[in-house]
């Protein structure tokens, strides 16, 4: 069993620059943050490491954390430029008994993230939901696909804070 | 007005008006569509076991929409969900009823402003015969709201279909 730090202290040795930093003054969890397009070899190693054994993704999502430059449009909506999208993955060792959180921030105007479905094949339609939701490119997924949406939604990404719901869908009128 | 209380003018036999006669045919076993979307399913389904039985009013329901007479929307309506009911709703024989039970399916209910991925009420796909309010419904609500769709067709004439 090893908490966060433990935890830190052998990635950093193991990938260095890629592997950011420990963040444990949030009230919640402590977590690692990790460069975007390095999470698969990082989640590779955690899962196949002995002392880590993280055999378990319990949970994958995105998060818009809207801290681009708000600004309007042409249509006066308000729109989020800049800033980043992350990804949140939760791990868990059953035989070892701990848990770790990593994240990785990516552009928010071209977010793009190493795909984990190879890791764990859980990470398929987590990865996917992210997709649908917040319009996150997982690199070497199978099959990234609208996975909640409609296959044909041209809407955009329903979960980005700057969301502007579209008048029709196939003809039926979206909003109230 | 009672569907046999008509003259009797002989042992055995019920004058009545062919109208009647097929309101009363059609309102006493509307077949429906075996068919259900969310929370207020469960309670379709409360509906339609022993305890609530709708059989008792002629409701079975039935695997395929071209042997169905009604469709009770019940539950959210979700965009990918509103093309199929539109192509099931046109599958089913004429004349056919549509009950729309709960709030989701009436009006969007508690996604109406920020459900992305909701109908705002089915009748913006399919047109509805009796509204159901609730959240989810209780069983007695559908079954009044059933009472009132008989009552409905009733009503109806053959020269003027669905007449209100």
């Amino acid at each position: 069993m090893k908490n966060a730090e433990e935890i830190f202290e052998i990635l950093k040795a193991k990938f260095g620059e890629v592997i950011i930093e420990l963040i444990s003054d949030k009230p919640a969890e402590s977590y690692i943050t990790v460069a975007p397009l390095e999470i698969d070899k990082v989640c590779l190693f955690l899962r196949d490491e002995d002392e880590l054994d993280f055999k378990s993704l319990m949970n994958l999502s995105g998060v818009d954390d809207a801290n681009g430059e708000k600004v309007k449009d042409e249509n006066d909506n308000e729109i989020i430029q800049g800033g980043t999208l992350s990804v949140f993955y939760h791990l868990e060792s059953i035989n070892q008994k701990h848990k770790i959180t990593l994240k990785v921030s990516t552009d928010r105007d071209n977010p793009e993230v190493a795909s984990v479905e190879e890791v764990w094949r859980a990470a398929d339609w987590h990865e996917r939901e992210a997709y649908d939701m917040f319009g996150i490119k997982f690199l070497n997924h199978h099959n990234l696909i609208r996975i909640l949406m409609p296959y044909d939604w041209e809407g955009g990404y329903p979960l980005r804070k700057d969301y502007q719901n579209p008048e029709f869908y196939k003809g039926m009128k979206v909003p109230y | 007005m009672g569907l046999l209380d008509q003259q009797f003018t002989d042992d055995n036999i019920i004058i009545t008006k062919v109208e009647d006669l097929l309101n009363w045919a059609r309102l006493s076993s509307l077949w429906q569509m075996g068919f259900g979307l969310a929370c207020c399913a469960i309670e379709m389904m409360a509906t339609s076991a022993s305890h609530y039985d709708f059989d008792r009013f002629g409701v079975i329901p039935r695997p395929s929409p071209r042997q169905s007479d009604v469709i009770i929307i019940s539950g959210t309506v979700t965009f990918k969900m509103a093309i199929r009911i539109k192509r099931l709703y046109e599958q089913m024989p004429d004349p056919k009823y549509v009950i729309s039970m709960g709030s989701c399916s009436n009006c969007g209910g508690p996604y109406w402003e920020h459900g992305y991925h909701v109908l705002k009420g089915v009748d913006r796909v399919i047109p509805v015969d009796v509204y159901v309010p609730g959240c989810p419904p209780r069983p007695e609500a559908l079954l009044e709201g059933l009472l009132k769709l008989q009552e409905k067709i009733r009503n109806e004439s053959l020269v003027n279909q669905k007449s209100a």
